[in-house]
């Protein structure tokens, strides 16, 4: 196909059909196409984390997808997280151990904490340092975000915090 | 602003169709399209057509075959990492793969677009070259299959033709009980390798039967070290004889000078990640 290719994809729960130019960015489309501007851009080549959603039980880069990929995916985005109301979990962690400061890079945290809670045991601190270590904090506020994740674990297997 | 410039997309479902899309001037093959989209969005790579192989079934599977484990091309370093097969006959790639990226990569990255992608200091490429991997290749004229030392040429650049794809990678068993290790500098966890030392340990009785070392990030490809592996071969099984043959580890390496890296530097850690892997390969094959 040369022209606009036809998808269909779920994202936060809602159907979605939609066409689109090959070339498009997931990233691009979730917020250009679906006005869903939760999920940030930042460097648009991998690096940064900001961008990060969960496809398909799993998180990925959408700056390092197309769009014409998320055809048949279930799209995890910030949006489907919670509201400033009813904080999803993980984001009540981030609130109460002040774990973002200027926020831009939040969003990229929220969605790779959602991955690394399910897959892996990040027994220390050293191993969640490592399991966000694909996401970017220019303010540099990363012992908050490591604490937030730290009592989300700790929670997760039912220690004492 | 950074995107990709126009292209052609297709989305083949068989092997057969992939092969089909590929009878173009300027096609491209996207698997994970971790290191392709980059470029991609840099304008580096402006392909006219994109063939995307993601959709086409069976390559994400990993299985056992007569002589060694079957890898298909599509599996993603995070599933390599917890596959319970690699697990029990190659632990050393689920401690490869902790290096690899990051969380979001490993989950979509893929053991073929490594390999194809053939960065010197990748993991994908420093496994096989050390595992005596058989890289499966299929093309307009059928299924053919290449060693490492033929498939990867120099930096970024392999055998595949324009017409083919790697449709998985097998690595032949050892042929008896053995220890392996990985070791690796980075200057952040993530980071491409500075240097990267894989090791493999078989023994017989008090002796080494076999001793492999892989090395990353030192040459034009991911390379072994012949010297060392044969002077070891036949020696009695301690850490003093691994010590001994250290030297010969840097022996035909060319390492360039980068960003990252002076040469002189990556040299350097030639010696001390070949000790730590070798050290622990030989206490693995002695458990």
């Amino acid at each position: 196909m040369t022209g606009k290719a036809r998808i269909t994809l779920t994202v936060n729960g809602e159907p979605f059909e939609a066409e689109v130019e090959p070339r498009m960015l997931a990233a691009d489309f979730l917020r250009d196409e679906l006005g869903l501007t939760g999920t940030h851009v930042g460097c648009e080549h991998g690096v940064c984390g900001t961008c990060t959603i969960m496809m398909n039980g799993v998180s990925a880069r959408s700056c390092l997808m197309l769009a014409v990929q998320l055809d048949g995916a279930e799209v995890q985005t910030v949006e489907g997280l919670g509201t400033i109301r009813d904080m999803h979990r993980i984001q009540e962690a981030f609130h109460e151990h002040h774990a973002l400061q200027c926020g831009f890079c939040t969003p990229g945290f929220l969605m790779t904490v959602c991955d690394i809670l399910e897959s892996l045991p990040l027994r220390t601190d050293a191993e969640i340092r490592d399991a966000l270590s694909g996401n970017i904090c220019r303010c540099t506020g990363y012992d908050h975000i490591v604490k937030a994740v730290r009592t989300l674990v700790d929670e997760r297997d039912g220690a004492a915090s | 602003m950074m995107k990709p410039a126009a292209f052609e997309y297709v989305r083949p479902d068989t092997l057969a169709e992939a092969v089909t899309a590929l009878d173009h001037d300027d096609a491209r093959i996207i698997a994970g399209g971790q290191s392709l989209l980059p470029m991609m969005n840099f304008r580096l790579v402006q392909p006219e057509r994109l063939v995307d192989i993601n959709r086409i079934a069976d390559l994400e599977r990993i299985e056992r075959t007569e002589t060694g484990l079957r890898i298909g091309a599509l599996t993603r370093h995070a599933n390599a990492a917890r596959d319970p097969l690699l697990a029990e006959h190659f632990p050393i790639v689920a401690e490869a793969m902790g290096h690899v990226a990051h969380v979001a990569i490993r989950n979509r990255g893929t053991v073929a677009g490594s390999l194809c992608h053939a960065d010197p200091s990748a993991e994908w490429p420093l496994l096989v070259t050390l595992l005596d991997g058989e890289i499966e290749i299929l093309g307009s004229d059928g299924h053919r299959s290449a060693e490492p030392s033929e498939f990867f040429l120099a930096p970024l650049v392999t055998d595949i033709e324009e017409q083919e794809l790697v449709t998985g990678v097998h690595l032949p068993l050892p042929a008896g009980p053995s220890g392996m290790a990985f070791e690796e500098v980075a200057q952040r966890a993530g980071d491409f390798a500075v240097v990267a030392a894989g090791a493999m340990v078989r023994m017989e009785n008090d002796t080494f039967a076999e001793v492999r070392l892989g090395l990353g990030g030192v040459f034009d490809t991911s390379v072994r070290a012949r010297a060392l592996e044969g002077a070891l071969t036949g020696q009695r099984a301690r850490a003093e004889e691994l010590e001994a043959a250290l030297p010969l580890a840097i022996e035909d390496l060319e390492p360039n000078d980068d960003l990252h890296a002076s040469a002189d530097y990556r040299l350097s850690l030639v010696p001390v990640l070949a000790r730590r892997a070798l050290i622990r390969a030989l206490h693995r094959a002695t458990q």
